[in-house]
């Protein structure tokens, strides 16, 4: 076990510098939809999405095709580090309100 | 109402099978009622204090705050279970010779239990706060039948929970810590998993492939069958490599660690004796099937 903390946090040191030179891309949330619906990104490339929740309610971003759990609060924002993906279609959703909250990473 | 107690039902359902494994591994034990509902009153109040400060969390650590909680509360757990498993595998043995002189429960076992009943609470207050932000959201949004909704989905989560216990105790009692011993360790494996999940997408650890492979083909991770797995063995259909290293690691440190305390605390025998030896401690499992199981 003490090998694992320590394997973790002497991971963690390096990465934390590396954290800003990512590329940056912008969801948001309106009446409980993802605007854009689909969202293209770049194969094998590590980026960073900002979630911007315009509604009154929490939502939670998911997804069950790549690492995703985050809430985001009524009117505020969160950013998510995702990839890098191999080319394809990754779904993603707002755990809160999936009848419409649904959404595609378009890698390619 | 039915979407509502189908996301309460989710959420429950995962809490309750990690309870239904606690449960399970400390049966037997004295007052073990007390520290399972203890954990979970504990868990919801702070799931609600959790839900309060939702906002606060948020912003920390530069927007990392979330996925740090998250993984924090994961890896104490994994932290709690594993010393658990380690100090069963050490004292298991001397604690059936315990409880058939005394034929009473475990009562030194009390101290890894309280690290259990803090494992239940952490489980309740991780799931338990995504339901209050759930229900608060649906409130707002001025949604129908909602507590209805949510009773419904406790009741169903809770209903799978007492199923598996159920089934668990048809386990014959002479493989019974060993196999509750064994979920454990599969159980803190998978969190483990999760936590590497959360530390990824904060970008303190890298994916190391993603996904390393795709099996939703055969199981999906939003199927209820998918979900079930993912808690009990850390099952996930389109992993990083990264969460199979902290899943591998986990397994491994535990295996090996209990195997490791087990061959130091056998006792040297002649092989004559060796056979005696054996009955007395089943003859422990069986007393204690009789007295504290019934």
């Amino acid at each position: 076990m003490k090998a694992l903390m320590s394997t973790v946090l002497a991971l963690m040191l390096p990465l934390l510098a590396s954290a800003t030179e990512v590329p940056g891309y912008t969801l948001t949330l309106k009446d409980h939809r993802y605007q854009p619906a689909e969202l293209h990104l770049p194969a094998n490339t590590r980026v960073k999405v900002e979630l911007v929740n315009q509604d009154p309610s929490p939502e939670e971003f998911e997804s069950d095709d790549f690492p995703a759990e985050k809430i985001v609060m009524p009117n505020s924002r969160i950013s998510i580090f995702i990839g890098p993906f191999k080319p394809g279609r990754y779904r993603f959703y707002g755990d809160f309100h999936q009848p419409t909250a649904q959404g595609t990473l378009v890698v390619e | 109402m039915w979407a509502i107690a189908l996301l309460v039902f989710r959420e429950v359902l995962e809490a309750a099978l990690i309870v239904t494994v606690v449960a399970a591994a400390t049966r037997g034990v004295s007052r073990r009622g007390w520290f399972v509902g203890g954990g979970i009153a504990l868990g919801v109040l702070g799931a609600l204090l959790v839900a309060l400060s939702a906002s606060l969390l948020a912003d920390a650590f530069s927007g990392a705050g979330q996925e740090l909680f998250n993984a924090g509360i994961l890896i104490a757990a994994v932290l709690m279970i594993g010393w658990h498993v380690l100090w069963m595998s050490s004292h298991g043995r001397e604690l059936s010779r315990q409880m058939q002189a005394l034929g009473t429960a475990v009562h030194r076992g009390v101290s890894s239990l309280g690290l259990l009943l803090l494992v239940v609470a952490l489980a309740v207050l991780r799931e338990g706060s995504e339901v209050v932000l759930f229900l608060y959201g649906m409130r707002a949004g001025g949604a129908d039948h909602l507590w209805a909704g949510l009773a419904l989905g406790v009741l169903a989560g809770a209903a799978v929970g007492f199923g598996l216990y159920a089934g668990l105790l048809r386990i014959p009692l002479r493989h019974f810590f060993g196999a509750t011993n064994a979920m454990l360790v599969l159980l803190a494996a998978g969190l483990a998993s999760s936590a590497a999940r959360y530390l990824i997408q904060a970008d303190l650890l890298p994916a190391w492939g993603q996904p390393l492979w795709d099996s939703s083909w055969l199981l999906g991770n939003g199927s209820l069958l998918g979900q079930t797995a993912h808690v009990l063995i850390g099952y996930d259909a389109r992993p990083a490599g990264m969460q199979m290293v902290f899943l591998a690691m986990t397994l491994l440190v535990l295996w090996w660690g209990a195997r490791f305390m087990r061959r130091q605390q056998t006792p040297r025998v002649r092989p004559g004796t060796t056979p005696s030896r054996t009955t007395s401690v089943d003859d422990a499992a069986s007393n204690l099937g009789q007295r504290t199981l019934a």
